[in-house]
């Protein structure tokens, strides 16, 4: 085998995954969508659900993005320490990209910063994103990809508390953010936060927080207890589809923490629009692969 | 809540007859415009290439495809095209009124008190189109007929669009002051009092 072989495999796999994943929604947020379509059944928001739905199977029919906005290309990466191909990796990543944006076809999103251009294939200055970790022992390449858009990412911040403001500063704080820029991040969002001892490590883990499934729960009883309690807040306030008011706000609440420093309460939030294209695959050496995000398709 | 259906040039009569709540499907022209093209005309003072009298701006970056082969005029078809968040163009969306003539703005989410006198004054409105639903928006295009400023890139450039009974429309802002967003807003924060005041004492983790 060449050493160009496995690049372009891998490549041109991604690619594919990239373009499918562009236009369909994985199988938990269908399903949590439909589930909160069948409650909403005044004012605006069966009307919004309808269209929401005419343009899955559009989108699914047409074979196109289903939304505009590809978002920045970010993928995180989690790589069995015996997975054989390190060193090619990255670039196929970005030859990967490359290609999507041509096929699928991306929006080409990369802006480089003070040259305020526009690359046209969304590959820039760390674009597309790679997030790192190592898995040991595993020979496998864990892949996700993830299309935030710029609505959905409008109301992504983080701060430092005070710990004595406590974990209600921080639901205050994601539920200001909810009712200003949330109403415009189309609605009902995924909403993921992130607690640490500084504002970088919350971020981050506010992202990782909308990798996680719709309808997960976080391991620690505490944890899921408080991703319940912001959850039905929220909905309580009834944000409904596109902001226009309902009986729900968001398809849920994902929280995932690293331990903090005693003086320091760190706080990240991310959220996702309603047509969270977050694809997850696992690749095995011999580029076999198990789609799960998406299950049964072939890509 | 009505439902009317305008065509270009949209006249200050047609605007009068709607208000908040009510929904539009759209036929004729339509040119997209955001952050830049909004910049570029208000704060860098430029004529816009296009004549949007009459017409709509739509707060949309498309995924546009060239179809055109080598040595032919450039032709584009729509892939993809939905709204983007309006509220990024509050700082001059009430100027860009003033200077094109545009009647109708569409976008998501809401847009502020500055735009809100911007549709009073010029007898405009501001209305939404659904989210994320881009390929239903493409799939009521029927024509490209040109683009301008692609300098700006794809998703800022100026995309002229024939479109057919395009909407739903929904009028969040229209000329008589009326807001919906912002309407909504209100009772938003004061639910999120409720549900804050309903969170105390059980998020205490601290010992």
């Amino acid at each position: 085998m060449s050493q160009d072989m496995p690049r372009e495999k891998l490549a041109s796999l991604v690619a594919s995954f990239m373009s499918y994943s562009a236009g369909h929604l994985p199988d938990d947020v269908k399903l949590r969508l439909t589930q909160m379509s069948e409650v909403e059944n005044e004012g605006f928001a069966p009307e919004i659900y309808k269209v929401m739905k005419k343009n899955m199977e559009l989108a699914d029919s047409l074979k196109r993005p289903s939304c505009q906005d590809t978002g920045i290309p970010q993928f995180f990466a989690r790589v069995g320490s015996k997975w054989p191909y390190m060193d090619i990796v990255e670039d196929a990543l970005i030859d990967a990209v490359k290609e999507a944006t041509a096929k699928a076809p991306l929006r080409p999103n990369a802006v480089e910063v003070f040259d305020e251009k526009n690359t046209g294939n969304n590959v820039g200055t760390h674009s597309p994103w790679i997030d790192w970790e190592i898995v040991k022992d595993s020979d496998q390449l864990e892949l996700y990809f993830y299309m935030a858009g710029g609505g959905c990412s409008l109301p992504g911040f983080s701060k430092v508390l005070m710990p004595l403001e406590g974990y209600e500063g921080i639901a205050k704080a994601v539920f200001e953010q909810m009712t200003t820029y949330g109403v415009n991040a189309c609605p009902p969002c995924l909403v993921g936060i992130g607690i640490a001892g500084s504002s970088e490590v919350a971020a981050k883990l506010s992202k990782k927080a909308l990798l996680r499934q719709v309808g997960s729960h976080n391991p620690n009883p505490k944890a899921a207890e408080m991703e319940k309690l912001l959850e039905d807040g929220l909905n309580s306030i009834g944000l409904g589809p596109g902001g226009f008011g309902g009986k729900l706000s968001v398809m849920g609440v994902n929280i995932e923490q690293a331990s903090r420093h005693p003086a320091t309460l760190a706080m990240g939030m991310s959220t996702a629009c309603w047509a969270h294209r977050r694809a997850g695959i696992r690749i095995n050496p011999d580029f076999t692969y198990d789609f799960f995000t998406h299950k049964g398709v072939v890509l | 809540m009505s439902t009317f259906e305008f065509k270009t040039p949209v006249t200050d009569e047609d605007i009068r007859k709607v208000h908040i709540g009510d929904v539009i499907y759209l036929t004729g022209d339509i040119v997209t415009g955001r952050d830049d093209v909004h910049h570029r005309v208000v704060i860098g003072g430029k004529e816009p290439p296009v004549d949007l009298k009459g017409k709509a701006v739509f707060h949309a970056g498309p995924i546009m495809k060239k179809i055109s082969g080598d040595g032919e005029p450039d032709k584009y078809k729509v892939i993809s095209v939905g709204p983007t968040t309006s509220m990024r163009m509050e700082k001059a969306q009430a100027e860009f009124l003033e200077k094109t003539g545009v009647k109708i703005i569409i976008g998501k989410g809401g847009m502020g008190p500055k735009t809100t006198k911007g549709c009073v004054d010029n007898c405009a409105v501001h209305t939404i189109f659904p989210g994320g639903c881009a390929v239903v928006a493409a799939e009521e295009v029927i024509d490209c007929e040109g683009v301008e400023w692609l300098d700006l890139g794809m998703p800022e450039a100026m995309w002229k669009l024939k479109c057919d009974r395009f909407g739903p429309l929904i009028v969040s802002i229209d000329s008589y002051g009326n807001n919906l967003i912002e309407n909504n807003k209100v009772d938003f924060n004061i639910k999120r009092e409720k549900a804050l005041e309903d969170l105390k004492g059980k998020l205490s983790y601290l010992e």
